[in-house]
């Protein structure tokens, strides 16, 4: 078995590292504190010197190379869903309503599991958003975003 | 008896045709949601939980009760189907399961496993019934700083007993308690973590977290590597049912099943991965088929699928007695209680009887629907298989933010779910186990507002710790169980069966 620095592993030691920096420095800011007992600056402090403590776990196990194996990677299919979820976002922000956003982000993570079929998976798409869109907005009366699509109904 | 009297009144609540129709909407969820790869019943109690919060809770908390065993249930047909257990639990019935099918013996497999489930779960549900009572009047004494320890406990032996090592573990576990930090400390009113966000002042959702690192983490990766795996089906062929020598085979380890997987599901020792893997081996060593082991031995499917259902049943003990979850399932459920202001322990079963106990005995009856629902009509369940990947994946994002934008349609939640998506992705990526950052969440502001209790009654003395006989022992079984698998490293730990 060949032993060598994981690289990927002391990034997240580092990320770690820096999440316990982050939460110290925010408890620090704290000014107020409660007469007895523990104020709230106890719990931050526990928690940062914790992540600090597993921060240096982590790294002794990415420097030893002790990480299991990981598998090639694809990151087309990432960029995919990720885009989709921001294309949703994007999309409820400025109106589009539920129906187009969850249209947007069904075609893409489709698209991101190899569907080539474009204008199906845009009807499918539809379709389900349509549905699910009538059976919990008006069924269950919750308030999902309302676009021009959702005005039609 | 009052388990008797209780039990039984809590039954003539669960036979009330809606709570019923809840338990029946369930055990249905449960199990298909339990057959598609990829999401789990955690998963689905998350995403039912914006869209149930104007429901009766009694009902509610009865369907999401349905969908835990069903979701058992449901996760065996694909261990045995398509060897990809959806959850560590399944692994050991993956082993032998598959190889059954394989050999054209799918139909006594999935019948074993069903009827298995059913003694189990009923056994083991008599076992809640009778215990919790007495876990109630124990409980009632515990001050805050014995519930402070009981976490304690909780959180060491959720992240120890996850994944095989307790560096990452642990690690998931503080990535929990730290985004449990986030939003206004009540004693004090100071936001911590916010940075000035309006979303973040009531603290991280459980729902964002959950959905985000089980729906969109679990996605990214199946996509991320769909061209390293397929998934092979397993056509269920000859007889579905059991033989008179299948089932001769069959109810030891049954039985043994439950007796080790209802007590390891009660202690707070947390997970079904521990009770199933003993449960196979102690099979293994038992049987009069050894050699059939690696090969398809029913006594391998039987066993660990009934200390599967039974820890499930346990784990609801400390649950309801105690508000303590010990898996994701559990702490989504302790969610579905906080989003109606319940909180289980001894007050609820004081305040809120009909609730509890209606929910126990709604337990029996989905059990027994369960058995109905899989032992006929297995086949129509393994239909769910033939859904095409692409589709399911992209219906569970869509589901999974309809979930979020339905709860707070605010663009900032939905990132919020993006980037926990990708945190699960990479926290998958890299071997980190997910369940100990959901009770991280859940549990850790309550643990922290305990122990300030505990400090605030001694006006600041630590002691007060050590000074209750309960909380002292908890806490040295915490420490205990914190060190030894670090002493204990590479000595037989349960690794994860890749296949």
């Amino acid at each position: 078995m060949t032993r060598r620095i994981d690289v990927a592993g002391l990034v997240i030691a580092l990320i770690l590292l820096a999440v316990a920096g982050l939460i110290w420095l925010d408890m620090s800011s704290l000014e107020l504190s409660s007469v007895y007992g523990m104020g709230p600056k106890a719990a931050p402090k526990i928690v940062a010197l914790g992540l600090g403590i597993l921060a240096i776990g982590n790294a002794i196990m990415a420097l030893r190379g002790d990480l299991p194996a990981r598998e090639s990677l694809d990151w087309k299919p990432i960029v995919l869903i990720i885009g989709g979820m921001a294309a949703l976002i994007a999309l409820i922000k400025f109106g589009g309503g539920f129906i187009l956003a969850t249209t947007v982000l069904f075609v893409a993570t489709s698209a991101a599991f190899g569907r080539r079929a474009l204008l199906a998976d845009i009807a499918i798409g539809v379709v389900i958003s349509i549905v699910i869109y009538i059976l919990f907005s008006k069924l269950l009366t919750l308030s999902l975003p309302v676009g021009p699509l959702e005005r039609l109904i | 008896m009052e388990a008797f009297v209780s039990l039984a009144h809590g039954l003539t609540i669960a036979i009330e045709p809606m709570n019923l129709l809840f338990a029946l909407i369930g055990v249905l969820l449960g199990t298909a949601v339990g057959v598609l790869p990829g999401i789990g019943p955690a998963l689905t109690v998350a995403l039912l939980l914006p869209i149930t919060f104007k429901l009766d809770p009694g009902g509610s908390i009865i369907m999401f009760a349905g969908i835990y065993y069903g979701g058992m249930y449901g996760g065996s047909t694909t261990a045995i189907l398509i060897n990809t257990p959806g959850e560590s639990a399944s692994m050991a019935t993956a082993l032998e399961g598959n190889k059954m099918a394989k050999a054209g013996r799918g139909g006594p497999a999935l019948a074993t496993s069903a009827i298995g489930s059913f003694v189990a779960g009923t056994i083991a549900t008599l076992g809640l019934a009778f215990l919790a009572p007495y876990l109630v009047d124990l409980a009632v004494k515990f001050g805050p700083e014995d519930y402070f320890a009981l976490m304690c406990v909780a959180f060491v032996t959720v992240s120890a007993t996850f994944g095989d090592s307790p560096v990452r573990g642990l690690t998931s576990l503080f990535i929990g308690l730290a985004l449990g930090l986030v939003g206004i400390d009540i004693l004090t009113g100071q936001s911590r973590l916010a940075y000035g966000v309006p979303e973040l002042f009531d603290g991280i959702e459980v729902t964002t977290l959950a959905v985000g690192l089980f729906a969109v983490g679990e996605a990214l990766y199946v996509a991320s590597r769909r061209h390293i795996h397929e998934e092979k089906l397993e056509p269920v062929r000859g007889s579905l049912w059991m033989t008179k020598e299948d089932w001769k085979r069959s109810w030891k380890p049954w039985l043994r099943g439950t007796a080790l997987g209802f007590p390891i599901g009660a202690l707070p020792a947390g997970g079904a991965e521990i009770p199933t893997f003993l449960s196979y081996s102690a099979e293994k060593r038992l049987s009069k088929h050894p050699e059939e082991f690696g090969h398809g031995a029913i006594e391998g499917v039987a066993g660990p699928e009934a200390a599967n259902n039974a820890s499930a049943a346990g784990t609801l003990v400390p649950l309801l007695t105690l508000g303590l979850p010990t898996s994701a399932t559990a702490a989504m459920m302790l969610a579905g209680f906080q989003q109606y202001g319940l909180n289980p322990g001894p007050l609820l079963f004081a305040e809120r009887p009909d609730l509890v106990w209606g929910l126990i005995a709604s337990l029996f009856i989905a059990n027994t629907m369960l058995l109905v629902l899989n032992l006929p009509l297995v086949g129509l369940w393994v239909r769910l298989l033939a859904i095409p990947q692409p589709w399911l994946y992209a219906g569970i994002l869509v589901f999974a933010t309809m979930g979020t934008i339905a709860a707070n349609p605010s663009p900032v939640e939905l990132m919020m779910l993006a980037g926990f998506g990708i945190l699960g992705f990479l926290m998958r990526r890299f071997d980190y186990p997910i369940a100990p950052v959901v009770v991280g969440l859940i549990l850790g502001p309550i643990a922290e507002s305990q122990l300030r209790r505990a400090l605030s009654i001694s006006l600041g003395d630590p002691m007060v710790l050590l000074q209750s006989p309960f909380s002292a022992t908890l806490l040295t079984i915490a420490l205990i169980a914190l060190i030894l698998p670090f002493a204990l490293k590479g000595m037989g730990r349960f690794k994860a069966v890749e296949d």
